[in-house]
């Protein structure tokens, strides 16, 4: 697992984030996606920078952080692997390819592997149901889970 | 008497002209366009059943219990967000709205805890109410599953939704286990209080309020005004003193005591104890919003300090005495005439009070006018707005703000200059901050960056942080940019001002001499921004400007009032909705105190002494010939003092030792008398000085009326006897019997007509008809008989608005290489003025000591570190505090408050004061800071002459 990085280095590469994408209409989600690809995570300490700089409270901040499940408040593994969960994953027989995974990574749903290399997350829709049951890879969508392509899952991440 | 409930209309009013009407459960309704259905069934008198609506806060549909079904219409939309059409044909009540409604208060109260009988909101809970309203009999879903309720799950496993109650907050609790998440008190907090200090984290299920971020409330940003604990329909935020006493059974309208802004409050009692100041929603001034001061800083009324029993004593060395109120009149009468006798007439005194009611105020005057035979009267106004009194009366013919409140909804471009209004004046920043978010612009003139300037979604587009002591300057240069760029009004100025005055003044500010470019130099305010602020204030639309005692305690500060009056005139900014000059004033009954003859040269009303006409009013009615020659002001009593011709002084609540500038001299004055008698609710720090000491009463104890910033007369009801057994008018009055006269008013009300009597502007002013009125904007007479909520409509009052000159004069306090930083004064939200109540309350909490902000490069230079001990050197003295370093303040600048009487900070502030009234320059005092161990010699020595001065005979203890 990453170290956090001091408070004075969040804040500064918060402003960097902010300062690119501050024009924007609208720009506290984007701010905040920006915040998540710069750490991985959204640190609290980026959050009080984000109010001030948008002349928000830091209540306003923290609620719409809270709100959103994508966020995250703490690091991640090198690779985050989310499995979809909605009905049309279920009805292509997502639980047993979760089931199957969760053995094979050894963690459950919002975990993270002891060696750090990945984090389990459920999500309900991508969008994908077509090509149910689906996956996202480090932000990359996978359609059609078999035991092939969790071969191909782990390999990647325990690379 | 009994509760007074007021209706919950459940979204606010609409202020449309063209009216729709409709029908509600069979009933024909004509409402304003943009009326809520919630809101007209309730002006129809049907209540339909609701949880996260109130009409203080915008509709937000989200509990679904005021679902309504409408002919004609799919579904059953919220009636709080659907507004109401012509012809509309609504039902409240059917077979399907009552299963929806059961179904959706069954899921409620599944996740809440069923503990009725023992909850502080027992008797006081919409949810209570909403259950009884929709006919809850079962809830189905049982409470085992997943809750917020329960702390464990069963008796070992924890129950990670559970939140323990937050009790950080010294006045309200936040038990998340009763919350029903309906938002109400986060819609508050930002649309009525304007700090968006809460907000609701997470989502769903798990969605909680959370103070700030996910922190207790005493470490989030909210500043406690209440208004989020008087929106909650639950007991989830609570009142402490709800739930150590129970539920009100009697509540009565009355008038806060602490600053100009005036609220209505609705005291709720049981018996003759206070439960909770809740504010009143048809109060004209606050509109049902308060701040933390007046919702709850109350305790010191029942402060173990407060002083009940009359005291004496010969020497001010000597312990005090209690004694009988006969004991204590006789004493001061005998006092008071012994020394008039052996030093002359004028040798005795007295300063009324702002903090007291308009009928002790006139009562106090009238003893030293009729009972002294002098006009040694003078007011606390002298340290805060008499500038203001002088220079509006100068220009545009009256001592008072122009406008109301409410007027400030009508305004596009505010101008806030010298003054704070978040801290000192909240609820009025409040209703403030509400128009800057919906679009009008804002410019400061300050030299700190106060919260106004920015904090969450409002942002000044100006601010000028000028030096202390160049309002005139820059005031001048705001003047110059609008006559040089020809944005100035001509019609306005031609019609309703003197056209050859303004073109003498505007020749004078046309000098290249007050251009932004050379006031630049003084003030050190870019030029750029002074004339961006001058175009924006006279193109803007509405310009309105707010000022506070940043502008008036300078050695120039009635030339400021005379510059900031020909701003507004030179735009044309006065007579109207939305615009006009508003002192905001400091104490809740400063302007009555002004408007009931406390100066010298004034008799109520403003009408000068030396007037036979206005003398002979008063010397018919009270039988006395008057001196037509004005008395002694504050400053020139104690310099009187000093010399020996001045022995005496009634002083009925305030603390001059502490409030006035210069403490040695005001110390050596008071030393230099042989009858002090201060007239108080605690042994302040005047009385340290004084002979005799009365005990006072608080604003809860009397009846009278306070008249605040917008010339609101406000009615103060008496809700329990007074502790020390008089109200302030009935000791002044017995005062005034000891002394021969032969007063006999057994109400206030008398008083008042008394008033209204003698005083043209308060003729039609009389209890009965504040009764039915609520209250009432001087003047009211025969010409304004509702009152006056907008002066100088058709034309000023003293007939020709008149432009003055006013050339920028440097103070003569400026720095040096001895002294090279500028000190400038102020408040915080949490305590009022010297502190002698708020210090008694638990609002110490948020500021337990008086700070020196200084610069952070200012602090290096000088090494040194946030919160260190810091000795502050003047010309007239030393104190030492600690250091909070913040850029709020310029380089140079250096700044603090005078809430604690440890800190003494007027013991560096000087004797400088401005030139036509003698107000103080608090705000600008040469300084030099340096490193400190502690307190001063001075503050020790203080400390010891307060401690021995406060003995109390038989007592083991001194107070405070």
């Amino acid at each position: 697992m990453t170290m956090q990085p001091a408070s004075t280095e969040i804040a500064a590469r918060t402003a960097a984030v902010i300062a690119g994408l501050r024009g924007l209409e609208g720009p506290l989600l984007p701010i905040l996606h920006g915040i998540q690809d710069e750490f991985g995570f959204v640190p609290p300490e980026a959050l009080p920078v984000i109010a001030d700089a948008l002349n928000i409270s830091k209540a306003e901040v923290h609620g719409v952080v809270t709100f959103y499940h994508d966020y995250r408040n703490h690091p991640a593994g090198r690779h985050v692997l989310k499995l979809c969960q909605a009905e049309a994953c279920q009805a292509m027989g997502s639980d047993a390819i979760t089931a199957q995974i969760k053995q094979r990574l050894g963690i459950g749903f919002h975990e993270t592997a002891k060696d750090g290399s990945v984090t389990l997350e459920p999500v309900y829709c991508l969008g994908l149901c077509a090509c149910a049951p689906a996956a996202m890879l480090d932000g990359d969508v996978i359609g059609r889970l078999d035991a092939d392509a969790l071969d191909d899952i782990v390999q990647a991440v325990r690379a | 008497m009994g509760m007074i409930h007021e209706i919950d209309f459940g979204t606010p009013a609409s202020t449309s002209e063209a009216q729709v009407t409709l029908t509600v459960d069979g009933f024909t309704v004509t409402v304003p366009e943009g009326t809520s259905i919630m809101r007209a069934s309730m002006e129809a008198g049907i209540q339909i059943p609701k949880l996260c609506a109130t009409d203080m806060v915008d509709a937000f549909g989200s509990c679904r219990l005021c679902l309504v079904e409408i002919e004609g219409r799919n579904g059953t939309p919220s009636s709080c967000t659907t507004p109401v059409m012509p012809g509309m044909v609504v039902h409240t009540q059917t077979g399907r709205l009552k299963d929806i409604r059961k179904g959706v208060m069954e899921l409620y109260i599944s996740d809440h805890p069923l503990d009725c009988l023992t909850c502080a909101a027992n008797g006081d809970c919409e949810l209570q109410d909403m259950a009884g309203a929709v006919g809850l009999r079962d809830v189905r879903y049982g409470y085992e599953g997943e809750n917020h309720v329960k702390a464990k799950t069963d008796v070992a496993t924890a129950n990670f939704n559970w939140m323990p109650k937050d009790e950080s907050n010294p006045y309200f609790t936040y038990d998340p286990s009763k919350c029903i998440v309906c938002s109400r008190c986060v819609r508050a907090c930002e649309e009525v209080q304007g700090t968006f200090a809460l907000t609701i984290e997470g989502r769903g299920f798990g969605s909680r309020v959370s103070p700030g971020m996910h922190q207790v409330f005493i470490d989030s940003e909210c500043v406690s005004c209440g208004a989020c604990v008087q929106a909650c329909p639950t007991a989830t935020l609570t009142e402490k003193s709800v739930i150590q006493i129970g539920q009100p059974e009697h509540s009565v309208v009355t008038t806060c005591a602490y600053c100009g802004v005036g609220c209505s409050f609705k005291a709720e009692m049981r018996g003759d104890e206070l439960v909770r100041m809740v504010p009143w929603k048809d109060g004209k001034a606050n509109r049902g919003h308060s701040c933390v001061k007046g919702r709850f800083a109350y305790g010191y009324s029942t402060h173990k300090d407060r002083i009940l029993n009359p005291m004496v004593r010969e020497k001010i060395t000597d312990p005090w005495r209690e004694v009988s109120w006969d004991e204590a009149f006789k004493h001061v009468a005998s006092e008071f005439r012994r020394i008039q006798y052996q030093y002359g007439k004028a040798a005795i005194g007295g300063i009324t009070s702002s903090r007291c009611t308009n009928e002790e105020t006139y009562l106090v005057q009238k003893l030293i006018r009729q009972g002294f035979g002098n006009n040694n009267v003078d007011t606390c106004a002298r340290v805060c707005h008499s500038p203001t009194g002088y220079g509006l009366g100068q220009t545009f013919g009256t001592s008072a703000g122009t406008q109301d409140f409410d007027s400030v909804e009508h305004t596009d471009v505010v101008m806030i200059i010298g003054a704070n209004p978040t801290d000192g004046h909240p609820v009025f920043a409040s209703r403030l901050k509400k128009r800057l978010r919906a679009g009008a612009k804002l410019i400061v003139l300050d030299p700190r960056r106060t919260d106004i300037v920015r904090s969450a979604h409002i942002e000044a587009q100006h601010h000028l942080p000028l030096k202390p002591g160049t309002n005139v300057a820059v005031l001048t240069a705001l003047a110059h940019v609008i006559v040089t760029e020809g944005i100035y009004n001509e019609k306005f100025i031609r019609e309703r001002c003197d056209w050859s005055e303004f073109e003498d003044w505007a020749a004078f500010v046309a000098e290249p001499r007050n251009s932004p470019e050379e006031v630049e130099k003084v003030s050190g305010v870019p030029a750029a921004e002074i004339r961006g602020a001058a175009r924006l204030y006279a193109t803007g639309g509405n310009g309105a400007i707010y000022y506070g005692l940043g502008v008036t305690e300078h050695s120039q500060g009635s030339t400021t009032v005379m510059a900031i009056a020909n701003l507004a005139m030179v735009t044309g900014n006065i007579g109207r909705k939305g615009v006009g000059v508003n002192p905001l004033r400091g104490q809740n009954n400063v302007q009555g105190a002004c408007d009931m003859g406390s100066f010298p040269h004034e008799l109520p009303g403003y009408r000068h002494i030396s007037g036979d006409a206005v003398r002979d009013i008063y010397e018919s009615l009270w039988g006395v010939k008057l001196d037509s020659e004005p008395g002694l002001r504050i400053p020139n009593m104690l310099d009187a003092a000093v010399e020996g011709s001045f022995k005496g002084i009634y002083i009925q609540g305030e603390d001059i030792l502490q409030s006035d500038p210069d403490t040695h001299h005001v110390a050596a004055g008071l030393e230099a008398m042989e009858c002090v008698v201060v007239h108080d609710l605690f042994l302040n720090e005047t009385a340290n000085y004084a002979h005799v000491f009365l005990p006072g009463s608080t604003f809860l104890e009397k009846d009278g009326t306070f008249t605040n910033a917008e010339r609101r007369i406000n009615r103060v009801r008496k809700v329990m006897a007074p502790k020390n057994g008089l109200a302030d008018w009935e000791v002044t009055q017995q005062l005034a019997q000891a002394m021969g006269l032969k007063w006999t008013y057994t109400h206030p009300s008398e008083i008042m007509d008394e008033i209204a009597m003698t005083t043209p502007s308060f003729a039609g002013v009389s209890y009965p008809y504040l009764e039915k009125m609520g209250s009432v904007q001087w003047p009211c007479n025969e010409k304004a008989p509702l009152g006056t909520p907008i002066m100088h409509i058709d034309g000023f009052v003293r007939g020709k608005g008149k432009f003055i000159r006013t050339e920028y004069v440097a103070t003569d306090e400026r720095t040096g290489p001895r002294f090279p930083l500028l000190l400038t004064t102020g408040r915080v939200l949490s305590q009022y003025n010297v502190g002698a109540q708020t210090r008694r309350t638990d609002n110490v909490v948020w500021h337990g000591e008086d700070r020196l902000e200084i610069h952070p490069h200012d602090a290096e230079n000088r090494g040194i570190r946030d919160e260190d001990w810091v000795k502050v050197q003047s010309r007239a003295g030393e104190t030492t505090l600690r250091a909070l370093i913040t850029d709020r303040v310029a380089t140079g600048v250096v700044y603090t408050t005078f809430h604690h009487p440890d800190t003494q900070a007027n013991v560096i502030t000087t004797d400088y004061s401005d030139w036509a009234t003698n107000c103080p320059e608090y705000k600008v005092t040469a300084v030099q800071i340096g490193a400190s161990n502690g307190p001063s010699e001075w503050q020790i020595e203080y400390d010891e002459q307060a401690r021995r001065s406060r003995r109390i005979e038989g007592r083991l203890e001194a107070a405070e």
